[in-house]
C-alpha cells in the first residue's frame, strides 16, 4: 500500500483550518484557551520562565538575574563562522552568571544589600545614636552583638545560597554541545559558544543558546521544540529553516563554508518576536520568529538540527526574560509590619513623654542638684530633654528587636523542614517528599479560606480505565464469589489473564473473568460490542515495532475504551483515512472507513459508518445514553431497560458511561445518503445544519448493543479531603479547562456537588446581561431577602483602601457552575462583585473551561475584595498563573511535568495530602507563629516598659534598669531558645486529632489567634507585668539592707533583683503558654534559666572584673544578692504576682467561654485515659443518581482530521514500521501532557511476544496487503 | 519516539529516584526518615489548665502565702529602728544654722548636735546608717560619671582617667583622683553617738567603720594604686583631689588598710543607690556581751561635723540606727505584700470553685459543633 493513498477515498473532508501539521495537533491536544499565561498585562515577560528568585533559593535551572544592561546595541550583526568578524562587537558569549557574588565581592556587597533592610538600617542608625556619647544611654556593644549576630546569619545563608547559584551555573556553563570549528564539529562547553558559531544540536538536547535554523533532519527543514522552560506549554512547536540554509543539511564542508550574515535586532526580552535578515551570498531573506530556537526550549522528534548562535548567554529571550518577582508576604507579615509601625508610633510617644519629663526635671531639680551633677556646657534643660529623647530611643529600642526578624525566619524554616520531613505526605510510588519551596509562608498555610483547585491532574488522576460495561442487558466488570456476593477489588483479586492474546496491553487490568469467557464463546453481541468500540473512535495507532502498538487518542475516555478493547481481541491496528485495520480475535480484517458522523456538544455522538470485509454496510454509533436511547430500533425496549438500569449502577458509582448501538445499513440508500451528504458538505450556506439533519436521518432504528462505563480515576483521599476541608470551613473553588459536563461530573465524584443540594446553578450565558441576569436571580433563590448592593465594607491602614465584600449567609447548600464564556463576563469590573456575592453564597463553586488567564482573574478577585487567604493549587503549566497569584500556591508533582511546582510554594504528590498541609502543618504554624509573636511581643515589652517605670525614679536620665550585658544578652540567649522551642515544637492538639476536629482550623481563618486586640491585650499585660516587676522589687528594696547590714538598694542589687524576676518571670510565662512540653522544651526552658545564672555568676566575677575592668562593673553583685533570702521571696512573689492572674484569667475562660482548643483539649485529656481517637471514617459512600455520558474530553472536527490526507501525509504504512526511524518523522499526533497520560500504554510496550506467536501473526498479515 | 513527560530536573542531574524499569536500586529513596523529631512525635507533657490543676494550686499559694506573710510581718516589727532627720531645715532644728551658712570653701567645720532618745534597748549588733532622700544617685550621668579602672589600681588609668569623668576629670591641670561626680560628691559628714547616762555623762559610743563595704569591693573592685605601697602619698602624687573634698584620697583615713581608694565609707558611697531615696551604712555598733543591750534606753546625742550640703535641691538627710533580722532590715511591705497575695489566692481559689461548679461541667463536656 505503501506511501500513497487511494486518490478515490472516500472522506468526507471539512476545510481543516490547521495552518501546518504542528499547530492543528496542538490546538487538537490542548482545549481552547490553554494558550496560556499573562501575556497581557503589565509585563511582557513570562512569569514561570526563569523561576523567581526565592529566599529559600532553591535554584533555578537556568539561574536567575537579569543581565545588565551595557551600552544600547542598535543592530546585531553576525558572520557565521567568523569569530574574528564577531569579536568587535563585543557581544555576550554564552556563558551565564546568575551569581550575586565573588569572593572579594561578597562582605560588602551583602552588607550593603543588608543594609537596605529596614530593620537592619534602624540598627544601625541606633549604633550611630549610641557613639554620641551625650546620648549613648547603653554601650555599643548591646546593639553590636545582635546586629553582628544577624547580619552574619544571614551573610551566610546568602553565602550558601550564592554558592549554589554558582554551582548552577557552573553546572549549566559546562554543558557540553557539539560546535562546528575549524570544518569540523568539537564537543565544547556551553559557556565557550560564542555568537556566531554554528552549533549542532540533537534530540532532547537543551538549546544552547538562542540559535537561528539553519537546517533539520526532518524534511522540510523543521524541527520539533517543546518550549515548557520557556512558557510552561508542553505541547511541541515547529520550526522552519530558511530553504537556502536547509539545503545544507548535514554536510559539514558546506555548513564550515557558510558565511551568511545576519542583521538582526538588539537582544530583548520578547518571546515571540524575532526580526531580522540574513544575507547570503548577496541575496536577502527575512527571518522571523519562526525560524529561531530559544534557549530553554529542547529539541524533539528531531534527530539533529543546525543553527547559528545569535544571542548568547545573559543576551538570550530566556535570561532577558527574568525579571524579579514580587516576594509573596503572609497577612501576618502585613500586619506585623503594621504592628512595628504602631510600635514606633508608640516609642516615640514613650520618648517624648520621658524626654518632656526630662526636660521638667532638669529644669526643677537638675538645675538644683547641679553642686554633685554638673550639667554640661550649653546643656539647657529643653536640649536635655530632647538629648534624652534619643537615650530613650536607644534604651527603648528592644520594643522592636532585631531579634523578632531573625527568630521568625528561623521559626518558618523549621516548619518548612517538617513539611518536607513529613512521612505522611510523602509519596511512595514516584517517590516523592512534599517540598516546602518558599519558606517565609508556612504560618498562611493555617488561614486558608478558598482554595482554588484545578481539576485534571489535581483532583483526577487523569487516568481513565476501562471499569465496567453492560452488553445485551448483562452487566460485566464486577467480581462475585461463590455465593453471588459482590467484592470489593483489591490488590489480591484475580485478574483477567490476557495471554491469549499477543497484542494486548499488559498494563490494562480487569478483573471480570466472565467478559473474557464469553469473548471467547464467540457471542455475537459481545463480538458486536468490541467490535464498534475498535471501529467506531477517532484514535490513532502508531505501530512502531511488529506488534508494538501505540494509541493515541485525542480524548483519554476514547483510549481507554480503545484499549480495553484491543485486550479482548479486537485490536485497532491502524487506519488511513479511508479505512480501519483490525485485528479480530487473531485475524486481520480491513474496514473500509465510509463516513465519520463526527461528535459534537449538541449531537453527543459519534458515529462511523465502514464497510466489512465480507461487503456488509454498517453504522457503528456511540453516545450518551439518553441520545442514543432516542434513536433505538422499537425491538430494543426490554434490553433499555435492563441497560438502564446498568446505567445507572454505573452513574451511582461515578462512572462516566457510554451507550453503543448499530445499524446495517442498507447499499442503495446508503449510496443516496452520501451523495447528499456530499453536497451538503460542500455547500455555502447552512452547511452544519444540513450535515446535522442528514446525520440525524440515518442514525435512527439503531440496535442497541449495550453500554460502556470508564472510569476518570479520582486521586486517592480526594472525596474525604474534600469533605475535611469543607469541615475547616474552606471554600474549594474548582477552576478546570475541562468541559461542563466533565467538571461536573467531577464535582459530583469528589463530593464537592452533593445530591443533596438545594440547587445547582449553572451559568452558561452567551452575553453579558444574560450573565448578569443569571446570576441575580441565582441569589435571589438563595437569599430571597438580600440586599441588592452588597454590603462592603471599606477599610484599609495607612492610606491603602481596600474594599471587602462581607460574607452573606445562606440557608441550604448551592452549587455554581459558570463556564468560561460566562466568566468572561463575570470577571468584568462592573460585574465582579455580582459575581463574587453569588458565588460566595454557594458552598461549591466550579468554573469550567476557563482559561488560565481567568484562573489567575478569579483568584486576583477574591483576594481583592474578600479579606481571605487564597491558596491555589494545579499540576499543569496552565495552573500556573493562579498558583502564582494565590497567596499560596501548591504545585501537585504530577506527571505534567514541573512547570506548576516550578512556580508553587509548595509541592507534592497527592491531593489529599493537602488536608495534612493545612490541617496539620499549617494550623500548628499559625498557631506557633502567633504564639510566638504575642509571647516574644509580652517579653518584649515587658522588658522595656520597666524602663519606663524607672525613668520615674531617676530623673528620666535614661539609665536603664538592668545591667547592660543583660540588655545586650536577654533576646539572644535568655529567651530565644524557649521561645523559639516553643514555636518549632508546639502542637495544642496532634495531628490525628486535628484531623478529628477540621474545626480547629477556623480560627486561623477568622485571625483570632494574632490580631490588633490580641496585640493591645498583650501590650496591656506586659504593662501589668512590669509593673509588677518594678514596683514589688521597689517597695521590696525600699531602705531595706542585707541580712548583714550592708548595702542592698544599691542601684546594680536592684538591676540584678528586677532582671532575674523578669528572666524567671517570663520563663514561667512561657510555660503557661507552652501546650506541648518535649525534652527539647524543657532543655531550652531549664538551660536558658540555668545559663542566666551561669553567665550572670560568670559575668559578675572577679576574674571576668580583673580582665575588662571598663566592661564588667558588677562584680560580686550575684554573690552579694543572690544569698539573700529576702531577695529570693521578692523573686518569688513577682513572679507569682505576674503569673497568677493570667492563670486565673485563662482558667476562668476556659470555663465560662472555652474556645474550639479548649474543647478539644480538654477531650484529648480525658481520651488519654480511653481509647484512641478513632481513624478517620472510611470512604464515604455516594448514591448518585446522576448520569454522566460521553467522553467529555472530546473535541468537535476531529473526526475531519482523522480522514484528512494532510494529517496522514507521513505516516507510513504499518508494515513499513521495521525499517522506519525511532525517532519516528512526523506524525502529527504527538504523545505528550494530558492526553497522553489516559491509558496503560503510556510507554512503548518492552516486552516482546514469543517468536511463535509473532509468526502467526505475520501470517495473519500478509495476505491482506 | 514519545518522549514522555520529560523531567528537566533529572538532567540537571537531581535524580528523581523513581527508580527506572531494571535496576535504580541504587538510587536513594527520598522518604522521609521516620524519626520522631522528624515526625513532630516526640513524646510530650501536654499540661492543661484544669480545675483539678488550677484550683489546688490557687489554695496551696494561699496557703503558703500567708504563713510566710505573716512571718515575714512578725520579722520586720522585731526590728528596732530609730531615725532622725539632722538636715536643719526648720528653725527650730539644731543644724539649722550650718545648713544656712554652708560653703564648699568653709575651713572651720560646722557643728551641731540632736539629742533624741530610744525607748526601747537595742539587742544584738547595731547599723548605723546615713540616709539622703532627693539624691539622685542613679541619674545616668552620676552613674556613669566614674572609673573603675582608676579604682582598680590601675596606674594608666590613674593619671588618665576615663572621659565618663568629666567634669570631674581634671582640677589644676592634674588629673582627679578619683575622678568623677560620684567621687566627688562623697558624703562627708562625720556622725559620733554619745549615750547620755541619767546621770548626764556623755559616754560615746564605739563606732566600727570597718566592714561596712561589700567583701568584694573592697578586696577586689577597690584597689590602691601601687599594690602594696604602703605610701599612698607618694602613689597619688601627681593626682588632683576631687573638687569638692576637703583632703586628698590618701587622707581619708590614718589606718592604711582603710585609706586611699579602699576607704570603706568611700567604697559604700561608690555603691551608688537604685532610688533617690537611699541610705547606706556608716558604721556599725557592736554588741559587747550578750547581757546588756547594744543600745540601752535612753538618753542619746548625735554629733554632727555637718559638711554635705543637700539644701540646695530640697535634699534631706537622716541618721538611722537599725538592727537586723534574717531578712535584713525593716520592711513591712514583703509581709504585708505576702500576706495579701496569699489572702488574694486563697479567695480567688473558691470564686474559681464556685463558678467551677456552676457552669464547668456544662461547658466543658458540651459537644464540639460540627
Amino acid at each position: 500500500m505503501g506511501n500513497s493513498f487511494p486518490e478515490s477515498s472516500v472522506v468526507f473532508q471539512r476545510e481543516c483550518h490547521s495552518t501546518s501539521v504542528f499547530s492543528s495537533s496542538s490546538v487538537l491536544r490542548r482545549e481552547n484557551g490553554r494558550q496560556t499565561c499573562t501575556r497581557s498585562g503589565k509585563t511582557d515577560c513570562l512569569p514561570w520562565t526563569c523561576r523567581e528568585e526565592r529566599r529559600d533559593s532553591k535554584m533555578s535551572f537556568f539561574g536567575l538575574s537579569c543581565a545588565k544592561k551595557k551600552e544600547k546595541e542598535v543592530e546585531r550583526r553576525i558572520r557565521a563562522n567568523d569569530r574574528e568578524f564577531n569579536l568587535p562587537f563585543k557581544y555576550a558569549t554564552n556563558a551565564i552568571k546568575t551569581s550575586k557574588y565573588n569572593l572579594f565581592t561578597f562582605l560588602p556587597l551583602n552588607l550593603f544589600e543588608q543594609f537596605q533592610r529596614i530593620a537592619n538600617a534602624y540598627f544601625m542608625f541606633l549604633l550611630v545614636l549610641q557613639l554620641i556619647p551625650e546620648i549613648s544611654s547603653l554601650s555599643w556593644f548591646t546593639t553590636v552583638v545582635p546586629l553582628a549576630l544577624v547580619l552574619s546569619v544571614t551573610a551566610a545563608k546568602d553565602a550558601t545560597d550564592d554558592l549554589n547559584r554558582h554551582k548552577s551555573d557552573r553546572q549549566v556553563n559546562n554543558r557540553k554541545v557539539e560546535v562546528l570549528i575549524n570544518g569540523e564539529l568539537r564537543s565544547e562547553k556551553w559557556m565557550d559558544v560564542q555568537v556566531g558559531d554554528i552549533i549542532k544540536l540533537e534530540s532532547d538536547q537543551f538549546v544552547t543558546a538562542d540559535l537561528l535554523l539553519l537546517s533539520s533532519s526532518v524534511p522540510l527543514n523543521l524541527v520539533y521544540i517543546e518550549t515548557a522552560e520557556l512558557d510552561g506549554e508542553t505541547n511541541l512547536k515547529v520550526k522552519q529553516a530558511l530553504a537556502v540554509t536547509g539545503d545544507m543539511d548535514d554536510s559539514i564542508e558546506s555548513l564550515a563554508a557558510f558565511d551568511g550574515e545576519v542583521h538582526c535586532e538588539p537582544p530583548n526580552n520578547r518571546l515571540d518576536k524575532f526580526t531580522g535578515t540574513l544575507v547570503v551570498r548577496g541575496q536577502k531573506y527575512s527571518l522571523d520568529n519562526e525560524k529561531i530556537l530559544l534557549r530553554g526550549c529542547t529539541l524533539r522528534n528531531t534527530e539533529w538540527c543546525f543553527g547559528l548562535v545569535v544571542f548568547g548567554g545573559p543576551e538570550t529571550k530566556l535570561m532577558q526574560n527574568c525579571g524579579k518577582t514580587t516576594f509573596k508576604r503572609t497577612s501576618i507579615d502585613r500586619m506585623m509590619n503594621a504592628l512595628v509601625l504602631c510600635i514606633f508610633g508608640f516609642l516615640a510617644v514613650m520618648c517624648t513623654i520621658l524626654g518632656i519629663g526630662n526636660g521638667i526635671w532638669e529644669q526643677q531639680e537638675g538645675s538644683t542638684f547641679i553642686a554633685f551633677l554638673p550639667r554640661q556646657d550649653g546643656v539647657n534643660s529643653a536640649f536635655s530633654g530632647f538629648l534624652t529623647f534619643w537615650s530613650y530611643v536607644i534604651i527603648l529600642n528592644t520594643v522592636v528587636p532585631i531579634s523578632l526578624y531573625v527568630s521568625v525566619e528561623i521559626i518558618r524554616l523549621g516548619n518548612s523542614f517538617y513539611i518536607d520531613w513529613d512521612r505522611k505526605m510523602y509519596y511512595a510510588r514516584s517517590d516523592t517528599p512534599a517540598e516546602a519551596r518558599t519558606t517565609t509562608l508556612n504560618e498562611e498555610l493555617g488561614q486558608i479560606k478558598y482554595i482554588f483547585s484545578d481539576k485534571t491532574g489535581t483532583l483526577t488522576q487523569n487516568i481513565m480505565t476501562f471499569n465496567k460495561c453492560s452488553i445485551n442487558g448483562k452487566c460485566y466488570g464486577d467480581v462475585f464469589d461463590f455465593a453471588g456476593q459482590r467484592l470489593d477489588i483489591s490488590e489480591r483479586t484475580d485478574r483477567v489473564d490476557f495471554s491469549f492474546n499477543p497484542l494486548a496491553d499488559p498494563k490494562f487490568v480487569f478483573y471480570d473473568h466472565s467478559l473474557v469467557e464469553a469473548v471467547k464463546l464467540e457471542i455475537p453481541e459481545v463480538h458486536g460490542f468490541f467490535r464498534l468500540l475498535a471501529l467506531c473512535h477517532t484514535v490513532m495507532a502508531e505501530e512502531k515495532n511488529e506488534g508494538d502498538l501505540l494509541y493515541q487518542a485525542q480524548s483519554p475516555d476514547e483510549g481507554a475504551l480503545v484499549t480495553a478493547t484491543r485486550n479482548f481481541g479486537f485490536v485497532f491496528q491502524s487506519r488511513t483515512p479511508e479505512s480501519i485495520t483490525i485485528v479480530e480475535m487473531g485475524i486481520q480484517r480491513r474496514y473500509e472507513l465510509l463516513a465519520i458522523l463526527d461528535f459534537n456538544n449538541v449531537r453527543k455522538r459519534m458515529s462511523v459508518i465502514v464497510r466489512s470485509p465480507e461487503g456488509k454496510l454498517c453504522l457503528y454509533c456511540k453516545g450518551a445514553d439518553t441520545i442514543v436511547f432516542e434513536r433505538l430500533h422499537q425491538s430494543c425496549g426490554k434490553m433499555k431497560d435492563v441497560t438502564t438500569e446498568h446505567l445507572n449502577e454505573f452513574a451511582g458509582e461515578g462512572l462516566r458511561t457510554l451507550a453503543l448501538a448499530y445499524k446495517e445499513l442498507d447499499e442503495e440508500y446508503f449510496v443516496l445518503w452520501r451523495e447528499r451528504h456530499h453536497e451538503a458538505s460542500t455547500a455555502i450556506e447552512d452547511r452544519d445544519e444540513r450535515l446535522d439533519e442528514l446525520y440525524e436521518e440515518i442514525e435512527k432504528d439503531m440496535i442497541l448493543l449495550g453500554a460502556t462505563a470508564v472510569e476518570d480515576k479520582l486521586q486517592d483521599g480526594v472525596p474525604q479531603t474534600i469533605e475535611q476541608l469543607a469541615k475547616a470551613d474552606i471554600k474549594i473553588w474548582v477552576l478546570t479547562g475541562d468541559k461542563q459536563e466533565t467538571a461536573e461530573n467531577i464535582g459530583y465524584s469528589c463530593n464537592m456537588l452533593q445530591e443533596e443540594m438545594n440547587e445547582v446553578f449553572v451559568v452558561s450565558a452567551k452575553s453579558s446581561e444574560e450573565v448578569r441576569e443569571e446570576l441575580r436571580s441565582a441569589r435571589l433563590k438563595m437569599k430571597p431577602e438580600a440586599e441588592e448592593k452588597p454590603v462592603i465594607i471599606s477599610g484599609g491602614i495607612l492610606g491603602k483602601k481596600t474594599k471587602v465584600v462581607q460574607d452573606e449567609a445562606v440557608d441550604g447548600e448551592y452549587g455554581l457552575i459558570i463556564n468560561g464564556h460566562s466568566l468572561a463576563y463575570a470577571l468584568d469590573s462592573s460585574m465582579e462583585i455580582e459575581f463574587l456575592r453569588t458565588a460566595c453564597m454557594c458552598k461549591a463553586v466550579i468554573c469550567c473551561r476557563v482559561t488560565p488567564l481567568q484562573k489567575a482573574q478569579v483568584v486576583e478577585l477574591v483576594k481583592k475584595f474578600k479579606k481571605a487567604v487564597t491558596l491555589a493549587i494545579g499540576d499543569g503549566a496552565n495552573d500556573v498563573s493562579m498558583i502564582k497569584a494565590a497567596h499560596i500556591g501548591v504545585g501537585i508533582s504530577g506527571q505534567e511535568g514541573m512547570q506548576a511546582v516550578l512556580s508553587s510554594d509548595f509541592s507534592f504528590a497527592q491531593f489529599r495530602y493537602l488536608q495534612r498541609l493545612l490541617l496539620v502543618h499549617g494550623r500548628w504554624s499559625y498557631l506557633r507563629m502567633c504564639k510566638f509573636l504575642r509571647y516574644f511581643f509580652y517579653k518584649n515589652f515587658t522588658f522595656t516598659f520597666v524602663h519606663f517605670w524607672y525613668a520615674f525614679f531617676c530623673g528620666f536620665s535614661a539609665q536603664t534598669v538592668y545591667d547592660e550585658w543583660f540588655i545586650t544578652l536577654y533576646n539572644l540567649i535568655y529567651t530565644a531558645l524557649p521561645v523559639l522551642g516553643m514555636s518549632l515544637f508546639d502542637q495544642d492538639v496532634n495531628d490525628r486529632w486535628s484531623f478529628q476536629y477540621p474545626q480547629l482550623y477556623a480560627p486561623g481563618q477568622l485571625n483570632m489567634y494574632f490580631s490588633k486586640t490580641s496585640f493591645v491585650r498583650c501590650v496591656l499585660h506586659s504593662g501589668y507585668s512590669s509593673l509588677v516587676l518594678f514596683f514589688i522589687p521597689y517597695a521590696a528594696m525600699y531602705n531595706t539592707v542585707r541580712d548583714d547590714g550592708k548595702d542592698i538598694a544599691d542601684y546594680q542589687s536592684f538591676a540584678l533583683l528586677a532582671q532575674t524576676c523578669l528572666v524567671i518571670a517570663v520563663c514561667l510565662q512561657m510555660g503557661l503558654d507552652m501546650a506541648y512540653w518535649t525534652v527539647v522544651n524543657q532543655v531550652f526552658v531549664w538551660g536558658s534559666l540555668a545559663m542566666y545564672f551561669a553567665v550572670t555568676f560568670t559575668f559578675y566575677s572577679n576574674g571576668m572584673y580583673l580582665i575588662f575592668t571598663a566592661s564588667f562593673p558588677f562584680i560580686g553583685t550575684a554573690r552579694n544578692s543572690l544569698s539573700q533570702p529576702s531577695v529570693w521571696l521578692t523573686i518569688l512573689l513577682t513572679t507569682m504576682l505576674c503569673v497568677l492572674p493570667v492563670v486565673a484569667y485563662r482558667f476562668l475562660f476556659i470555663l465560662l467561654r472555652p474556645t474550639i482548643n479548649d474543647k478539644v483539649r480538654f477531650k484529648v485529656c480525658q481520651a488519654k485515659a480511653g481509647p484512641p481517637p478513632p481513624a478517620p471514617r472510611a470512604r464515604i459512600r455516594r448514591s448518585s443518581t446522576r448520569r454522566s455520558a460521553y467522553a467529555f474530553s472530546h473535541t468537535q472536527g476531529y473526526g475531519d482530521l482523522v480522514t484528512s490526507r494532510r494529517f496522514l501525509r507521513q505516516v507510513p504504512a504499518p508494515r513499513q514500521s521495521a525499517g522506519f526511524s525511532p525517532t519516528g518523522r512526523s506524525t502529527g499526533f504527538i504523545h505528550m501532557g494530558r492526553s497522553g497520560g489516559y491509558s496503560p500504554t503510556g510507554r512503548p510496550q518492552s516486552s516482546r511476544e514469543p517468536e511463535t506467536s509473532l509468526q502467526i501473526y505475520r501470517a495473519v498479515k500478509e495476505p491482506v496487503s | 519516539m514519545m518522549a514522555s513527560s520529560y523531567n528537566a530536573k533529572e538532567e540537571d542531574g537531581h535524580h528523581s529516584g523513581a527508580s527506572g524499569p531494571g535496576g535504580g536500586t541504587a538510587v536513594k529513596s527520598k522518604k522521609p526518615d521516620n524519626t520522631a523529631f522528624k515526625q513532630q512525635r516526640l513524646p510530650a507533657w501536654q499540661p492543661i489548665l484544669t480545675a483539678g490543676t488550677v484550683l489546688p494550686a490557687f489554695f496551696v499559694i494561699g496557703l503558703i502565702f500567708i504563713p510566710i506573710g505573716i512571718g515575714l510581718f512578725v520579722t520586720s516589727n522585731n526590728i528596732k529602728e530609730y531615725e532622725i532627720d539632722y538636715t536643719g531645715i526648720e528653725m527650730s532644728s539644731p543644724c539649722f544654722n550650718c545648713s544656712q551658712n554652708f560653703s564648699w570653701n568653709s575651713t572651720t567645720p560646722c557643728k551641731c548636735s540632736v539629742s533624741f532618745s530610744l525607748d526601747q534597748p537595742f539587742e544584738s549588733n547595731v547599723f548605723m546608717y546615713y540616709g539622703l532622700s532627693n539624691f539622685y544617685q542613679n541619674h545616668r550621668r552620676y552613674v556613669k560619671s566614674r572609673d573603675d579602672s582608676q579604682l582598680n589600681g590601675d596606674k594608666a588609668s590613674l593619671t588618665n582617667p576615663s572621659k565618663e569623668c568629666e567634669p570631674y576629670r581634671t582640677s589644676d591641670k592634674k588629673f582627679i583622683a578619683p575622678c568623677g561626680a560620684i567621687a566627688n560628691s562623697l558624703f562627708n559628714d562625720t556622725l559620733d553617738l554619745f549615750f547620755i547616762d541619767p546621770n548626764g555623762t556623755r559616754t560615746r559610743i564605739e563606732l566600727v567603720k570597718k566592714g561596712i563595704a561589700w567583701w568584694t569591693d573592697k578586696h577586689v573592685k577597690f584597689r590602691n594604686p601601687g599594690g602594696n605601697n604602703l605610701n599612698l602619698t607618694a602613689v597619688f602624687i601627681d593626682t588632683a583631689k576631687p573638687v569638692n573634698w576637703r583632703k586628698p584620697v590618701y587622707e581619708l583615713d590614718t589606718d592604711q588598710e582603710n585609706n586611699g581608694f579602699i576607704n570603706e565609707d568611700f567604697i559604700v558611697w561608690m555603691r551608688t543607690a537604685a532610688l533617690p531615696t537611699f541610705r547606706k551604712l556608716y558604721r556599725i555598733i557592736q554588741r559587747k556581751n550578750s547581757m546588756t543591750p547594744t543600745l540601752p534606753r535612753g538618753n542619746y546625742t548625735l554629733d554632727i561635723t555637718y559638711n554635705y550640703p543637700v539644701r540646695s535641691f530640697e535634699g534631706r538627710k537622716r541618721m538611722i540606727l537599725s538592727t537586723i533580722s534574717w531578712m535584713g532590715g525593716k520592711n513591712p511591705f514583703l509581709g504585708i505584700a505576702y500576706i495579701t497575695v496569699g489572702s488574694v489566692c486563697f479567695f480567688l481559689g473558691v470564686v474559681l470553685l464556685i463558678i467551677h461548679h456552676k457552669y464547668g461541667n456544662r461547658n466543658n463536656s458540651a459537644d464540639i459543633p460540627n
